[in-house]
């Protein structure tokens, strides 16, 4: 498979008091042509962050790309100047945002926005623009886009914005499309809605997709592969229904068991992980998930275990062949 | 195990609902905004919940469930209807019996963020609940807030710690201390772990099921997430747009809804199951405004089952099986599918 996007030791820092503070701390991933890759994982664990270094929009916000490698369609992107990267965002990647609300201009109707989206890369006539906008509009399911597009965003509601988001992401023919939480402010029937709608989309282009998300039910629908982030590294990568039907991580395990399952017995206690996901300031030394471990020993403590390959995952844990060793033993003595 | 039969129910109602209305009246959009128009946040509810129970309530946003939520607590004054709590009409009761039924009836709130004063420590922020209505003094106060920490698992040396030095789940856990300061038979937890990590939502979960079973509390849990909601309920309500449109134990619920906006939810969850396959039927079209509910049946615009009749008569809350209410038309029967009630 062709690899659309390889991700090699990225560190992404913030100016902090005294010194850079690491939000993301050597990751390394791939997305293949075609292929959509959940990253999921607890609040702080630095998925925005991951996304906003790709785009190359950490520098805006006070923030940098350390080291590390980012390179797109075999192109390096952490050399690009930004005129080079304005061009690249919006033509071959293009981003959604979590709060379609503070992401459109309130002062512009969705016309507006859409066309000059389209404008930017094609050096077409406005009214030319103006009937492709429509055309984006009726692709992403909008009724009556003829009147959507006099529209402003606040005459909108939230399902319709995220979708205006999504025909502004589109315009352009990205190759890959990175969406940042894009359900996560709407209802469940209208989250149904846009999950459909980008899966349709991805089909008919053939487009990447790179979805962070925190809720396990949605990249279980939507992912080929998920990543798996905690505190800024990766914790584990591997094919959707290996990681749902068998973590190997402890933190992955002890996320998926913390979701009460649709078929799951009822009003029995949840698996739980105990305490809290550090902050950039203290990070436990060694493996960061250490203090939350139930498996956690002096080296763990110690020692920063790495990204290690086991057949087709990827796995950063010191004891995870202790671990699936003694998972095994139970099953055998439960006869499973 | 509590949930695995239901036996251990009485089924005694502790609040009974009776055709509870609230209505905002917000200014209109006109050139001299003297228009004004009328959101029916709850329109015309009526249920009951029995003693020792916990029942969920789930819907899309905006579908007025925090209002409901308010509205039978009195935190808000209902526009009509009544609310019975050990039988006697609240929404009748004066100042100093209100006074004493906040001891009885409690909130817990959505938001571990906004929710507690940033400039009051834990210990006063709990302690407020004593002071309101006069019930502990002194080292008595001290010695309860310290008891109050550890029922909901915090160390009661961060008695004088504020609430920006707790995490979200520590601070949804001081929510809860505060909400059970007064011991309260009935406690409206209005989305209690939705703002939290799924790693720490789990953690509120269990401590909300354990108090539950500890103090005999009655608990409206009110939630999005489904999977939470059916985990933690012995029945469920479903609003939609300011109505009751199901109620039913929580089993059949799940396994036989008969309300077609049930069901399609049902379909739609995102779930953590590879196994379990589905067929997803995605709702077309948008919640419609509460300022502006279609006519009849507030579901129609986006029912795959609405005919004519939908769009003149409002269906009402009828006990369609036994214990199992469901406000519409053409309500499933038991083991048939949305699906081939659209054929
Ligand atoms: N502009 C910034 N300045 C300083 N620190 C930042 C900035 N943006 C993010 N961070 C920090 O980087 C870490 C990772 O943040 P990030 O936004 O990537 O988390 P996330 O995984 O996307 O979480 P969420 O699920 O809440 O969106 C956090 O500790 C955050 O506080
Ligand atoms: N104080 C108010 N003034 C005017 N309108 C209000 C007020 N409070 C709520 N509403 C409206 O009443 C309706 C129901 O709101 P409510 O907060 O009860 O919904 P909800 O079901 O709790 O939603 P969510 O899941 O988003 O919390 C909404 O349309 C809301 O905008
Ligand atoms: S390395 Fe150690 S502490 Fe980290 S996840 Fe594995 S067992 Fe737990
Ligand atoms: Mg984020
Ligand atoms: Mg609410």
């Amino acid at each position: 498979m062709e690899k659309i996007l390889e991700v090699k030791e990225l560190v992404t820092g913030y100016k902090g008091k005294t010194g850079f503070l690491k939000a993301v701390d050597g990751v390394s991933f791939d997305i293949e042509k075609g292929e959509t890759v959940c990253i999921v994982g607890e609040s702080g664990s630095g998925k925005s962050v991951t996304s906003m270094s790709i785009m190359r929009l950490v520098d805006y916000e006070n923030g940098k790309i350390l080291s590390g490698s980012i390179r797109f369609e075999q192109e390096e992107l952490t050399d690009k100047s930004s005129d080079e990267m304005r061009h690249i965002r919006g033509s071959k990647i293009s981003m959604i945002f979590q709060e379609p609300l503070t992401a459109l201009n309130p002062v512009f109707t969705v016309g507006k926005q859409i066309t000059e989206a389209i404008l930017l890369h094609q050096s077409i006539t406005k009214k030319k623009a103006m009937e492709r906008a429509e055309e984006l509009l009726r692709l992403v399911g909008l009724s009556d886009p003829k009147t959507r597009l006099k529209q402003f965003p606040h005459e909108l509601s939230g399902g319709m914005r995220q979708r205006v988001m999504i025909a502004i992401a589109l315009a352009s023919n990205p190759e890959l499309l990175i969406a940042d939480e894009p359900t996560t402010a709407l209802d469940v029937t209208i989250e149904a809605q846009i999950l459909e709608l980008l899966r349709t989309i991805r089909e008919q282009r053939n487009m990447s997709i790179m979805l962070i998300t925190h809720d396990i039910g949605v990249a279980a629908e939507m992912a080929h592969r998920i990543i798996i982030m905690y505190a800024g590294k990766i914790v584990e990568i591997g094919k959707t229904n290996d990681i749902l039907q068998r973590p190997y991580h402890p933190y992955s395990k002890g996320l998926m068991e913390s979701v009460p399952k649709m078929d799951g017995q009822r009003g029995v206690p949840l698996q739980s992980i105990d305490g809290t996901i550090p902050s950039l300031h203290e990070m436990p030394s060694g493996c960061r998930f250490s203090p939350r471990c139930p498996l956690a020993t002096d080296k763990c403590r110690g020692e920063a275990p790495q990204l290690e390959r086991k057949g087709d995952r990827q796995v950063a844990c010191w004891h995870v062949d202790k671990l699936l060793q003694q998972e095994d033993k139970t099953q055998v003595k439960e006869g499973i | 195990m509590r949930l695995e039969n239901h036996a251990g129910l009485d089924h005694q109602p502790l609040v009974e609902i009776k055709h509870l209305k609230k209505y905002f009246t917000i200014k209109g959009g006109g050139v001299f905004k003297r228009e004004k128009k009328e959101i029916k946040a709850v329109d015309d509810v009526s249920f009951q919940i029995f003693k020792g129970e916990t029942l969920g309530l789930v819907g899309e946003s905006g579908c007025g469930k925090s209002t409901l939520g308010r509205n039978l607590l009195r935190l808000q004054e209902p526009t009509a209807g009544e609310v019975l709590f050990h039988g006697e009409n609240i929404l009748q009761y004066k100042k100093k019996q209100l006074r004493d039924l906040r001891n009885k009836m409690q909130i817990i709130y959505q938001d571990p963020f906004g929710s507690l004063n940033p400039r009051f420590t834990i210990g006063q922020i709990i302690g407020e609940m004593f002071a309101i209505h006069g019930t502990a003094k002194g080292k008595e106060k001290e010695q309860r807030i310290k008891e109050l920490l550890a029922l909901v698992g915090l160390d009661s040396s961060r008695y004088n710690s504020y609430p920006h030095e707790f995490s979200g789940g520590q601070r949804q856990r001081v929510g809860i201390a505060r909400a059970l300061a007064l011991q309260p038979e009935f406690v409206v937890a209005d989305e209690p772990v939705s703002a939290l990590d799924v790693s720490v939502q789990s953690q509120i979960i269990n401590l909300l099921m354990k108090l539950k079973e500890d103090l005999g509390l009655t608990l409206l849990f009110i939630a999005h997430g489904l999977n939470v909601v059916r985990h933690i309920s012995d029945r469920v309500g479903v609003m939609y747009l300011g109505r009751m449109v199901e109620l039913s134990e929580t089993d059949n619920i799940f396994d036989h809804p008969a309300h077609p906006y049930t069901a399609a939810l049902l379909t739609t969850i995102p779930d953590a199951n590879p196994n379990a396959k589905k067929e997803r039927i995605v709702l077309k079209g948008e919640v419609p405004s509460p300022a502006a509910p279609p006519s009849g049946c507030s579901f129609r615009t986006r029912c795959p089952l609405a005919t004519e009749r939908c769009a003149k008569e409002v269906p009402k809350l009828q006990e369609i099986r036994s214990g199992h209410f469901v406000s519409c038309h053409y309500p499933l029967e038991k083991g048939q599918s949305l699906r081939d009630a659209i054929v």
